[in-house]
């Protein structure tokens, strides 16, 4: 049974993402919204802390809350997939399980 | 004339605005914003500050358009009509997240952590979001 992780926490500011890699199991998809689109920074600090976990996770990031920060033109840690609202849909329709870390 | 309209002595206080937050996801910067513009009528001696998470209130190329929010981004942009003009990011919160000085909408003086507290020590008022 696969669960489908949503993080819509910035990594700087909360520890949302800390208790969903604790939380989550190998497999799991985690999909990065709103202001958790920031930890698919590549430059940043946080980076690390997903491309360590790729082989265990698949990560995706929801492209309007990438645009409307203002980092279409910033480059993002290549292995996250960016979808959009209707591939929301999928990921939430594709999995078992939907879990916030709100 | 009205009491308020008086010429009294006036008062001039440093005034720090303290921005944390990163926009859209909470309605702190937002909020921020309008209360510096608000606040500029009264002529104080204000600095913007732009800390942790709220330096990416300045980032370029904001687009809302597929989140259904107003980007208030180029709003940053008049706060030198409103003679706002001490704006300030910390070094160290940059770094931090990937980006530099050329990522941001508004032309801002880049500070140490060393540098901004001393700043901030200088303040009279000081204001978080």
């Amino acid at each position: 049974m696969s669960i489908l992780h949503l993080v819509n926490k910035s990594p700087t500011d909360r520890n949302a993402f800390d208790t969903c890699f604790r939380m989550a199991s190998p497999g799991d998809s985690i999909l990065l919204i709103e202001d958790g689109v920031y930890a698919a920074l590549a430059n940043a600090e946080f980076a690390n802390k997903i491309t360590s976990r790729l082989d265990n996770f698949s990560f995706f990031v929801l492209g309007p809350d990438v645009a409307a920060r203002g980092l279409g033109d910033t480059p993002l840690i290549e292995d996250i997939s960016v979808v959009d609202y209707e591939g929301f849909v999928d990921l939430v329709a594709d999995n078992e399980v939907t879990q916030s870390w709100l | 004339m009205e009491p308020w309209e008086e010429e009294g002595p006036e008062v001039v206080k440093k005034f720090m605005y303290v921005n944390r937050r990163a926009p859209y996801g909470t309605i702190f910067a937002l909020e921020c914003l309008e209360v510096v513009l608000i606040s500029a009528a009264f002529e104080q001696d204000v600095s913007l500050v732009f800390l942790d998470d709220g330096v990416f209130q300045l980032k370029k190329n904001q687009d809302t358009t597929g989140i259904g929010m107003k980007n208030f981004s180029n709003t940053y942009r008049a706060l030198d009509d409103y003679e706002v003009e001490k704006i300030y990011v910390e070094k160290e919160s940059l770094e931090a997240r990937g980006l530099t000085e050329d990522d941001l909408i508004i032309p801002v003086e880049v500070l140490s952590s060393n540098e901004m507290r001393d700043l901030m020590a200088q303040q009279e008022v000081v204001i978080s979001s």
